[in-house]
């Protein structure tokens, strides 16, 4: 069931020059919210922000009736989310889309018509969540579902620079986090792909065992295999990790984020081509198998 | 209570609020925000002979108070509508109506042929005006004589309520909407979107795979109002208004430049509930100015 409801601003946080943490709250019980979905904001006092803007849950509090979102400036829209002041309504469209298929509770998903089936992550492998930039917003709230179920989630997140890395002690409290950033100011130097953990795991999933020994990057006596990928960001990134998924035959969610105007299946805008034809992002997605998508990678 | 019902041909409306073809899916999207059987009626999205893929990612961009789109009227077909779809929406206690799509006069024929034999569809809106198909139904649209050989034709299979809706794309729509009255319309739906372009700057490209689009939104209000009141100074059939709705104030300028009804597209993504607002809205109004029905405002400009 979707809603639409005006929630009010309880926090809003800038955490760098171009990212702030909106904290919104209801003035009611939340429905169920999974990993993945996102949500419609309408901006207030923006005339020229006609349609609503698509925005990851970044993070929901059932306890506080809070909704996280983590919210990049890119134009006059986000410029104005980020303005925002603690008590100010927001009418938001709410929760949207499939969501992440979690693997030890692959029925908890959203209600979009989902065509991605439920991943088959047995082997007792990591689970790596990696993001870049403002895609890195809803793997918190998956890092701690997965954490929940049992799993110990693998966050990479990748950034320009550390100022583009966000929510590090967050992402903390709900597993083992590694970095990476163009300018080497924060972890790696580079991109996410190149990342050392990747490059350990490709080893030991060519060698095809589920090592008992601990790969450098990692601690304890975790399988060194990687049972699946979860990726949010830029297009390129969420590619090059979808072809290093691919070669490993490590399954792979991305998260898309194409423009949308509706958000709801109404309006056909937000088409990516998949192996089903051209299917509605913000209703049969978010979230797709990499299976499911015809990029050539 | 004001008595807001209105008719358009043999069609019975509660009221005159509906919602525009390819901004509202087919209802049941908006089934979770708000009670679809409070509108007079539902267009669902532009249906063709055959499945249409639509054209490439990207199809929407945003513009100073408007939007252009491309979709190009992706859609599974007719069958797969009688056999999927239409189960699910004919007891919709609303007009639940088809917007007809093609690219030759036998297609819109066929479509509609169809859609006749269909006892919970009342009416059709014969598209004829979509820019973002290549042999789209604008080619039709933008000629008086490519509107009149379409109507002939669709008439001939379909005895229920026929719709033929305008392309603003033309130097002069009176002589297009006069043209498919004589063709045996029964009404007239305004406008359709205006072609329009966007670029992106920086990267030096259009911002549509099909570098022109459909602009709607509110920027094409104005434009929109003027050719409805053209056109009810030139025809005798009903008209439907639409183009930028937004409001019940947009709504009534449209009723009072001569629509008896009118259709929200582009502000249900902005407001998913807007076309119940609307209907509360005209209502109030009426009251407001002691009218008792919605039909005696229509063309009452003083
Ligand atoms: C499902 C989904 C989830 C998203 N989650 C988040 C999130 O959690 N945090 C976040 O900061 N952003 C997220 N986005 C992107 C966000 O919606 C856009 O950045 C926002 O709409 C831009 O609005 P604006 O008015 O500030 O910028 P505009 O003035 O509209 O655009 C400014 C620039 O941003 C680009 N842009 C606009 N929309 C998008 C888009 N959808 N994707 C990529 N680039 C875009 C434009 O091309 C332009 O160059 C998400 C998008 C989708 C579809
Ligand atoms: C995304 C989108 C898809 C549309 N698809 C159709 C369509 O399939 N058939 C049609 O006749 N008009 C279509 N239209 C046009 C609308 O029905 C309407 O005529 C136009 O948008 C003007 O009204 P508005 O300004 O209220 O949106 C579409 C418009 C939009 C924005
Ligand atoms: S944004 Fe309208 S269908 Fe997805």
């Amino acid at each position: 069931m979707k809603h639409i409801a005006d929630w009010t601003v309880s926090e809003n946080k800038r955490l760098s020059a171009d990212f702030c943490l909106l904290k919104v709250r209801l003035n009611d019980e939340l429905p169920e919210i999974v990993p993945g979905q996102f949500v419609q904001i309408l901006v207030p006092n923006a005339p020229n922000t006609l349609l609503r803007r698509p925005i990851s849950v970044h993070f929901v509090d059932y306890d506080t009736h809070e909704l996280w979102l983590l919210v990049q400036l890119v134009g006059a829209g986000t410029k104005k989310l980020s303005e925002l002041k603690v008590g100010e309504q927001l009418n938001i469209v709410f929760p949207l889309g499939n969501g992440f298929s979690l693997p030890s509770a692959p029925s908890s998903r959203g209600g979009g018509e989902a065509i991605t089936p439920p991943l088959e992550a047995g082997g007792g492998g990591r689970l790596l969540l990696i993001g870049g930039g403002a895609g890195t917003a809803p793997l918190l709230y998956l890092g701690k579902q997965l954490k929940e179920l049992g799993h110990q989630p693998l966050f990479l997140l990748g950034g320009r620079t550390v100022n583009h890395l966000l929510q590090l002690a967050e992402f903390e409290k709900y597993g083992e986090v590694h970095t990476t950033t163009e300018d080497g100011s924060h972890g790696e130097k580079g991109f996410v792909t190149n990342h050392t953990i990747l490059q350990t795991f490709a080893i030991s999933s060519q060698r095809g065992v589920m090592s008992t020994g601990t790969p450098a990057a990692c601690s304890g006596d975790t399988p060194s295999t990687i049972a699946q990928i979860y990726v949010c960001g830029p297009k390129p990134m969420m590619q090059a990790v979808a072809k290093y998924a691919k070669q490993h035959t490590i399954p792979c969610e991305v998260s898309l984020e194409n423009k949308m105007a509706c958000g709801i299946g109404a309006c056909l805008c937000c088409v990516e081509k998949t192996t089903y034809g051209n299917i509605c992002v913000c209703t049969a997605g978010p979230v797709f198998n990499i299976n499911q998508l015809t990029w050539q990678i | 209570m004001a008595n807001l019902s209105i008719n358009i041909g043999a069609l019975k409306c509660k009221n005159p609020v509906m919602t525009a073809s390819g901004t509202f899916g087919y209802g049941l999207e908006y089934a979770d925000f708000m009670d679809l059987s409070k509108i007079g009626g539902i267009f669902v999205k532009g249906t063709t002979i055959t499945p249409r893929e639509g054209n490439d990612y990207p199809r929407m961009a945003e513009t100073p108070s408007g939007m252009l789109n491309a979709v190009g009227l992706q859609n599974k077909g007719v069958d797969y509508f009688i056999n999927y779809i239409y189960p699910d929406i004919k007891d919709i206690d609303t007009n639940m109506m088809v917007n007809v799509s093609g690219s030759t006069i036998e297609d819109y024929v066929a479509c509609a042929e169809k859609i006749n034999a269909l006892d919970n569809i009342p009416a059709i809106e014969l598209n004829i005006s979509c820019p973002n198909v290549k042999q789209g139904g604008m080619a039709f649209g933008t000629s008086p004589h490519g509107a009149a050989e379409i109507v002939k034709a669709v008439r001939k299979v379909y005895n229920k309520t026929l719709i033929v809706k305008l392309s603003p794309n033309v130097t002069d729509i009176t002589e297009i909407a006069r043209a498919v009255e004589t063709a045996g319309a029964d009404a007239v739906s305004l406008i359709n979107t205006l072609l329009g372009m966007a670029i992106d700057v920086e990267r030096r490209t259009p911002l549509l795979s099909t570098v022109t689009g459909g602009l709607s939104g509110p920027c094409v209000k104005p434009v929109a109002l003027r050719m409805v009141y053209q056109t009810h100074k030139a025809v005798k059939i009903p008209i439907i208004g639409l183009g930028g709705i937004t409001n019940w104030q947009d709504a009534v300028e449209f009723i009072l430049a001569g629509a008896t009804a009118i259709q929200i597209g582009t502000y249900n993504f902005i407001d998913p509930t807007i076309s119940v607002k609307v209907v509360e809205g005209i209502n109030e109004y009426l009251d407001r100015h002691k009218i008792q029905s919605v039909s005696e405002l229509v063309g009452a400009l003083g």
